[in-house]
């Protein structure tokens, strides 16, 4: 109803630009954007205005924070592979994006993202709500604008969204001063664009393919290291006949989670801090290291000196600042991942004198499962993923939190697929999980989207179940509830003995009657019995759902590379 | 190690500040910086003079420079043949009669005297940084009341010498 009575309002304004804004909104049809998360405010009124005037077109998300926007376009932009959208007022609307760009600019989600702007007149006076946006902005981007011209603005629209998606992706501001939003436009301006400073190399250098190849048919010990790039790269099926025709053994980055098939024989699971035993022993035994679309992270590497110590490495990255960044690297490959993979198969080397290593590696996922403790009744968190991996078929899009619950769900919803996994890798940013799991869904509402998160994080952005609750998105929040800062409790039972420094949560909201208020169906969960009988109606139903799931408090993460050690030396690799 | 950099970049807005900035976030030692425009209108070229670890971070200076998006092209000039200059103000105090002394030790500079006053004058050198520094040495005795340099300038010079010939001492900072 209210979508008919914009469209009679609008019909003729739509065709004709008569805005700065209008011409905004002219540029995102063109850019084929159909999803828009944001908040409205002073200096983004003619834009706001422009979009109603635009009718239908667009699903816009109010959240109910600018944070929330922010993270709801990371997890569409994570799920989708296009960049999220988002528009925030000047001044604190755009301040409040400030961790979601930052997460976005670590972890390489395309996102453009229009900030208001006091009028360009008073830009530089301390006028109400002006805040030096570009100043701001500029570390953690890949590139920003400030809009100088109404007749430059469909131009930098257009580039804004070339290079927030090309090469490694990333968020890009575009700050509009409200003179020009709410200026008179032209119907037409030129929007072709030359950026002769971007280009992205997308071709492997055959002189470094070749070597890499030298390498593998010498390589007794070699291992596949994969992260998001893959899935940027949508090249999962090339990774998947790479490693089987060579029998190479994959190990994943947290973020890489899907790029390569969870249950397949060649997988070692994740590897790093949280990772498997098996995954970091061939990563630390290793004779060859071929790295594709991951950035050698410190949570992945642990300490550098015992980082692959004996291997040649090689490292296939679309950026070519990450190669030899962290990690000295023998055969550096500047390419995109589908495209390195697709010439590495066409050549073809044979390498397969390393049998014995897989066996080694298969002794060590057999002799060094992951592992956990399961009571009779009360919940653990492992044990929960695992039941809400079944509920869902393994098929859900899962988006996490961070802390604890984050690690259990790497480890124990095991991902076969790609573009299902969603979750603050780099910058770690707890409020992330359930917003991202909103724009999740919205980029793939043929899936289960389930937020998986931490009964601390969800009380950093919680206020989003106001979208559901207008909605009806069918979001499942699996609230694994350990009243804790999980992993802050941990790290402080294990490095600081037991001074457990504001990390209890024993004072809580009641998250049924929370959920309630906000019209969304709740459950306080406390036995397995319970949620064995309630979770795969709850996961497949049509209805949005919040579980408030009580675990084991002192449940750790295991096994774990302490701080400061090397990949072998995992802690908590064998039952208790 | 010294390095010397040059980047060309697109004068767009902020680019100035985006390239500080990079080079202030990845804890790169920036001894000068030196901007303007160049022959094409709308390009402009920096020269940084950076002090590096290793070539590892030197590597990593020039990738991150290169990855953003108004950097037209970075290139690390240290070993090649070039021309340099930079140019310092000095205000140096001086009575009447100093002031022959001073014109004394500036003239093998080739420095000049830009200003007079009662009790200082100014002198303008230009030249290779090694040049500006033994200058000011020389003057400091009399009292620098001021000093103003611009930073390093550079470019390659029009024919560079083959590889082989370049002696290894060549190099301007090193
Ligand atoms: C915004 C933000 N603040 C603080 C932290 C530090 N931190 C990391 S994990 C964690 C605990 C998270 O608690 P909870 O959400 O309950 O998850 P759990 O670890 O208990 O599963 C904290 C405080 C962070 N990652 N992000
Ligand atoms: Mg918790």
């Amino acid at each position: 109803m209210k979508v008919e009575a914009k469209m009679a309002m609008n019909t003729d304004s739509h065709s004709k630009p008569n805005t700065g804004a209008d011409l905004l909104v002219k540029a995102l049809i063109q850019e084929k954007v159909d999803t828009l998360f944001g908040y409205p405010g002073g200096a983004v009124l003619p834009i706001y205005d422009a979009i109603y005037r635009a009718g239908d077109g667009f699903e816009h998300i109010l959240t109910r924070h600018e944070q929330g926007a922010i993270h709801a376009a990371e997890g569409y932009a994570r799920v989708s592979g296009k960049p999220g959208v988002v528009i925030a007022t000047s001044g604190p609307g755009a301040t409040n994006l400030i961790t979601g760009i930052a997460d976005a600019m670590m972890d390489s989600l395309p996102l453009v993202i229009f900030t208001g702007q006091v009028a360009s007149n008073v830009i530089g006076t301390d006028a109400f709500q002006e805040a030096d946006v570009m100043g701001i902005t500029t570390p953690i981007t890949k590139h920003n604008y400030q809009v100088q011209s109404i007749s430059d603005l469909p131009r930098i629209v257009r580039e804004a969204f070339h290079i927030a998606s090309t090469g490694r992706p990333g968020p890009v501001v575009v700050d509009i001063p409200k003179n020009i939003s709410s200026g008179p436009a032209e119907e037409e301006y030129e929007s072709t664009f030359y950026l002769p400073g971007y280009q992205p190399n997308l071709k492997p250098n055959p002189l470094q393919v070749k070597k890499l190849e030298d390498a593998l048919a010498k390589a007794k010990k070699p291992v596949l290291l994969t992260g998001a790039g893959i899935i940027h790269g949508n090249a999962s099926e090339e990774l998947k006949e790479f490693a089987h025709h060579h029998g190479i053994p994959v190990t994943n980055t947290l973020l890489g989670l899907g790029g390569y098939p969870g249950n397949d024989e060649l997988f070692l699971g994740m590897a790093g801090m949280h990772g498997t035993y098996a995954a970091n022993m061939a990563l630390y035994e290793c004779d060859l290291l071929i790295n594709i679309g991951s950035r050698f992270d410190d949570r992945l590497t642990g300490k550098l000196e015992h980082f692959a110590p004996n291997a040649t490495v090689a490292h296939v990255d679309i950026d070519p600042a990450e190669i030899g960044k962290n990690i000295t690297t023998h055969i550096p490959i500047v390419a995109d991942s589908k495209e390195a993979l697709k010439v590495l198969q066409k050549h073809d080397v044979e390498s397969t004198n390393h049998g014995d290593w897989l066996r080694h590696l298969q002794e060590y996922k057999q002799e060094y499962p992951l592992w956990y403790n399961n009571p009779d009744e009360k919940m653990v968190p492992q044990w929960l993923m695992e039941k809400v991996h079944e509920a869902t078929n393994g098929d859900a899009v899962v988006t996490t939190d961070v802390g604890q619950h984050q690690m259990w769900a790497a480890q124990y919803y095991t991902f076969n697929e790609p573009n299902r996994w969603v979750t603050s890798g780099g910058l770690g940013t707890m409020g992330f999980g359930f917003p991202a799991a909103i724009g999740a869904y919205l980029a793939n509402p043929e899936k289960a989207s389930v937020a998986v998160v931490g009964d601390g994080g969800f009380q950093m952005t919680m206020q989003e179940l106001s979208i559901l609750q207008e909605k009806r998105y069918p979001v499942k929040v699996v609230i694994v509830n350990n009243e804790a800062l999980g992993m802050v409790r941990q790290w402080q039972e294990k490095f600081y003995e037991e001074r457990y420094s504001e990390s209890l949560l024993h004072t809580q909201p009641d998250f049924v009657k929370l959920s309630e208020s906000y019209n969304v169906n709740a459950l306080k969960i406390e036995s397995q019995q319970h949620l064995e009988e309630v979770l795969p109606e709850l996961m497949q139903n049509d209805e949005p759902v919040v579980l408030d799931c009580r675990v084991l408090q002192q449940e750790n993460v295991y096994p774990m590379i302490a701080p400061g050690k090397g990949l072998h030396e995992m802690i908590g690799v064998k039952p208790t | 190690m010294k390095r010397i950099i040059t980047a060309t970049v697109q004068n767009r807005s902020g680019v100035l500040n985006r390239i500080t900035g990079l080079l202030q976030k990845r804890q790169f030692n920036i001894e000068s910086i030196s901007v303007g425009r160049t022959e094409t209108e709308g390009i402009s070229k920096m020269t940084f003079v950076v002090d590096v670890e290793d070539f590892q971070k030197l590597e990593q200076l020039t990738k991150q420079l290169n990855k953003q998006v108004d950097v037209l092209k970075v290139s690390d000039i240290t070993e090649k043949a070039i021309v340099a200059r930079e140019l310092a103000l000095i205000k140096v105090g001086s009575n009447a009669q100093q002031r022959s002394e001073i014109q004394g030790i500036i003239e093998p500079f080739r420095a000049d005297v830009i200003d007079v006053s009662k009790e200082s004058l100014t002198v303008q050198a230009t030249g290779k940084s090694e040049k500006v520094e033994a200058l000011i040495e020389l003057l400091r005795p009399y009292g620098i009341k001021e000093l103003a340099r611009t930073g390093l300038t550079a470019f390659q010079r029009g024919q560079q010498p083959q590889v082989a010939d370049l002696p290894s001492s060549y190099s301007l900072l090193q």
